[in-house]
């Protein structure tokens, strides 16, 4: 048994044509068995998945010869955790999947004001109006159906029609990761508290599925265990790329729609950092060309101009999307997580 | 004096109850066990406070509704699942010990050995098995039946939670079958008791101590689990702990749910001690060989068929399906990074959380079995009273603590080993006692009658006669660090990774092929200690 998976890693790692950066990732490069942190190490948390992160944190210290540690967790759990730590925090930079936490720990003073030089590699819409977070790739909301399972006129023209009684029961959502909480602190800056509460409670009473992440509903979309789902773009795409072809499609909500939200993954250095050149030529190295093409590779949409467009998808630009500032949906955080608990989606 | 007599004639238990009595313990060993347990009061007290002083009790937008609901799923899973853990458990201890069952041996190690499979890859193998994808599904279409539903919710819960749970009654109730005393139930059965009567009003007594114990550490494992039931998508109180913590900007709904678990939890362990403190050690004598029950032609079958049912259920269906992932997402060309580091790491907390929490158990077991007081009683609740804490509530606790309080521990390995001894000190305490309670009291008073100090008997008498029992516990403790989840995620150092953390953060994210590569090594890495273990301890 043991024998079989030594076997199969090693015939993975023989075919593996995923990565795109200069540098090969060495077997556990990002894995310390050090029994005490690096002190010379910059410290970053992520809200982005491993594989993710992983190929373009290689490069960089490849690049640059800085060792970085990552810490891998949901976005709302490490900033909490950052909140928890405050001045101690061992954390120099946070990526966030999302704007809404990382504008939250910007609205506690927690996070530092960016080099006007990193600000200005990615379009306005897409940063932190006070320069404290800067976007490193997007994404867009949708809905993810089953082609056998939903027909094409049933399709929604809007996400309020999902507390309709004919989707009773056939929506999954993740109600405590970062992107839908991002997507109700948009829905209250566009339709104000009382039309997304109405909506919260109304999806609550429809019988929804409740997961953890978004992965588990793309999962079972494409099974044909659940009909629809309210995720991110690449999911559905980086399962077909992985598993093959599935039954399913990505509907994106028409422009003004708050279920069609685009919004920018964050990072940002932290006030109490002492590595704060090193964390900024991080942040930089994000937002090179060399690592905006490896997030394309994974279906996410680079920020930098010339950067290109995922593989048989919208350019950014077409994107539907809200037409609200991203800096705002830190204010909006508190009221959309209250709301989403008061509803008992979590 | 005491050998004579059957174990629950009532003179017997008042000279042994003031025999313990009358022993007052060595000096240094009530600040010993004070010590011991320290790790696991901190976030039992913490937890505790957060609710109880003034202003705490704030639960942060939860309301009372939703808190009886989840009260309610939760103890209905608790008690189903304690019941059928042990109704599984006991039936595969007897079938392997009791009866002429072939290749007795063999399956008694199998029934053991799930317990190398964590619960939440033993969830994700359910669910992945079931559904319009999953492998069941694939197998029945190939013989033209239909699909099977996507196993989630209550009943889904109730199964892998028994199925992976079942070998930690197993493992308990194995030795003490072996213990019982065939004399008493031949008497039994010589005075005319049919067979059921001589099971209840013998055989079920003497076992009752194990058994509760057994029941205990069940029933606090499914309250603390988190893994399997967000997996399968049952509410539960531990769930809703996470979701809180996950999905709020505060900590203060998620500490005031861990407050509420706690002082269910120790209202728990404290019914159970009052239950155990009516039972008499058992008087130790060397066994009589015990004759195998003979099953018959079609009690052979049935037995065999229930063992091949319940082995393939718990341990070959979830092998198959991670292999079959590994296998499948290999052959499409999928990165899976050999996961060396991982493995170094999640070996070496492990070994050191077994270490350190089979020295810790030693002064609290000698002290609750030998010199059993009200102190001990407490300090035994202490430490069970972590052991039911969502393991995720401890983390929380200590990196609060540490950041607050200590932060040159924040992040740091160490932190994760006093986290490590605060949850599963109880599981050596469990098995440590169990191996001191056969110890008969009479060898170790003729040992200082004959003018060993107590420290010397303890190490010269009673050492050689527990060391099994005390390493059983250290293995068991290994098995479970190696397993764990939450409170690593939490309190690690920043890039150590284990492999339980690759599962779970690689299967978050759909890249199952890794998580598959990861769980198999986890589970082969967990079978060769739990092989050896098991194997000298069932069948020494």
């Amino acid at each position: 048994m043991l024998a079989t998976a030594l076997l199969a890693s090693g015939c993975g790692n023989a075919s593996n044509d995923t990565s795109t950066t200069a540098a090969a990732p060495e077997d556990g490069a990002a894995t310390t068995t050090a029994f005490a942190p690096d002190p010379e190490a910059l410290v970053v948390y992520s809200g982005r998945n491993e594989n993710f992160v992983e190929p373009v944190v290689d490069a960089f210290t490849a690049a640059t010869g800085i060792e970085v540690a990552v810490r891998y967790a949901g976005t709302s759990e490490l900033a909490t955790a950052i909140l928890e730590e405050a001045d101690n925090s061992p954390a120099d930079v946070f990526w966030a999947q999302d704007p809404a936490f990382i504008g939250g720990l910007a609205n506690e003073g927690v996070l530092t004001t960016l080099p006007d030089d990193v600000l200005s590699l990615v379009p306005e819409r897409f940063s932190d109006g006070d320069g404290h977070w800067v976007g490193v790739t997007a994404r867009s909301r949708v809905m993810v159906y089953n082609t056998d399972l939903v027909s094409e006129d049933e399709l929604p023209g809007t996400v309020f029609d999902l507390t309709e009684p004919e989707w009773r029961g056939r929506i999954g959502i993740a109600p405590t990761n970062g992107s839908f909480v991002a997507f109700v602190t948009g829905m209250i800056l566009v339709q104000g508290e009382d039309a997304t509460r109405a909506w919260m409670e109304g999806i609550a009473t429809n019988d929804p599925e409740i997961f953890d992440g978004n992965g588990p509903i793309v999962d079972a979309v494409v099974a044909g265990d659940l009909d629809a789902g309210l995720v991110n773009h690449y999911y559905l795409l980086q399962r077909i790329a992985e598993l093959g072809e599935a039954p399913a499609e990505n509907l994106f909500f028409p422009t003004g729609d708050p279920g069609g939200l685009v919004m920018a993954t964050g990072a940002g250095v932290l006030e109490s950092s002492d590595m704060r050149d090193a964390a900024e030529r991080f942040i930089a190295f994000l937002l090179s060309a060399e690592s905006q093409a490896h997030f394309l590779t994974l279906f996410e949409y680079p920020l930098i101009e010339g950067a290109g467009t995922p593989e048989g998808q919208v350019p950014l630009t077409e994107l539907p999307t809200l037409d609200i500032d991203l800096t705002d949906t830190a204010d909006t955080l508190e009221p959309a997580l209250t709301l989403i608990a008061e509803a008992g989606l979590s | 004096m005491t050998v004579l007599r059957a174990p629950t004639d009532p003179a017997v238990t008042e000279a042994a109850r003031s025999v313990l009595k009358g022993r007052t313990a060595p000096r240094l060993l009530t600040p010993l066990a004070l010590l011991a347990v320290v790790p696991a009061a901190i976030p039992t007290g913490f937890l505790v406070w957060t609710v109880v002083r003034p202003g705490g009790f704030d639960a942060g937008g939860f309301t009372a509704g939703r808190l009886l609901e989840l009260l309610v799923s939760t103890g209905w899973l608790v008690a189903t699942v304690t019941f059928t853990a042990l109704a599984l458990g006991m039936t595969t201890a007897w079938l392997t010990t009791r009866t002429d069952l072939p290749g007795r041996r063999t399956w008694s190690t199998l029934a053991a050995l799930p317990l190398v499979i964590p619960s939440y890859v033993g969830a994700l193998t359910l669910l992945a098995s079931s559904g319009n994808e999953g492998m069941l599904t694939q197998m029945l279409r190939s013989v033209g039946l239909g699909a099977v539903p996507s196993f989630t919710g209550f009943w889904a819960a109730w199964g892998a939670l028994s199925l992976w749970n079942f070998p930690f009654v197993h493992l308990l109730a194995v030795p003490a079958l072996r213990r019982l005393d065939p004399a008493l139930e031949e008497a039994a059965s010589g005075l005319g008791a049919s067979r059921w009567r001589t099971i209840t009003t013998i055989v079920i007594p003497q076992l009752k101590p194990g058994l509760t114990g057994a029941a205990l550490l069940v029933s606090l494992y499914v309250m603390s689990d988190f893994g399997a039931v967000s997996l399968l998508r049952y509410e539960t109180f531990t769930r809703a702990i996470y979701t809180q913590l996950r999905g709020r900007l505060t900590l203060t709904p998620a500490l005031f749910l861990s407050g509420i678990l706690v002082i269910i939890a120790l209202v728990l362990v404290f019914a159970e001690q009052r239950s155990r403190g009516r039972t008499v050690p058992m008087v130790a004598r060397p066994p009589r060989h015990q004759r195998p029950i003979r099953l018959g032609a079609r009690g052979t079958v049935v037995g065999l068929g229930f063992m091949t049912v319940l082995v393939i259920a718990s341990l070959g269906m979830p092998l198959l399906t991670l292999g079959w992932w590994a296998v499948r997402g290999s052959s499409l060309g999928n990165s899976a990074a050999i996961i060396a580091g991982e493995l170094v790491n999640s070996v070496g907390v492990a070994g050191g959380a077994a270490v350190l929490t089979a020295i810790a158990a030693l002064p609290v077991a000698v002290l609750a079995v030998r010199h059993a007081n009200r102190t001990s009683r407490g300090i035994e609740s202490v430490a069970w009273a972590a052991y039911s804490l969502p393991h995720i509530a401890v983390g929380l606790a200590f990196l609060v603590i540490a950041v607050r309080l200590l932060p040159a521990i924040y992040q740091s390995i160490p932190l994760l080993l006093i986290a490590y001894v605060a949850l599963f000190l109880p599981l050596a305490l469990a098995s440590t006692e169990a191996g001191l309670r056969q110890v008969p009291a009479s060898l170790e008073e003729a040992s200082r009658s004959l003018g060993m100090g107590q420290w010397r008997t303890l190490r010269l008498v009673t050492g050689p006669l527990v060391w099994r029992s005390i390493v059983a516990g250290g293995a068991l403790v290994f098995l479970t660090a190696m397993k764990e989840l939450p409170a690593t995620l939490l309190l690690r150092p920043t890039g150590f990774q284990t492999l339980a953390v690759e599962v779970w953060s690689a299967s978050s994210e759909l890249f199952y092929t890794q998580a598959s590569v990861a769980a198999l090594v986890l589970v082969g890495l967990s079978a060769v200690p739990l092989f050896v273990l098991v194997a000298r301890g069932l069948h020494v």
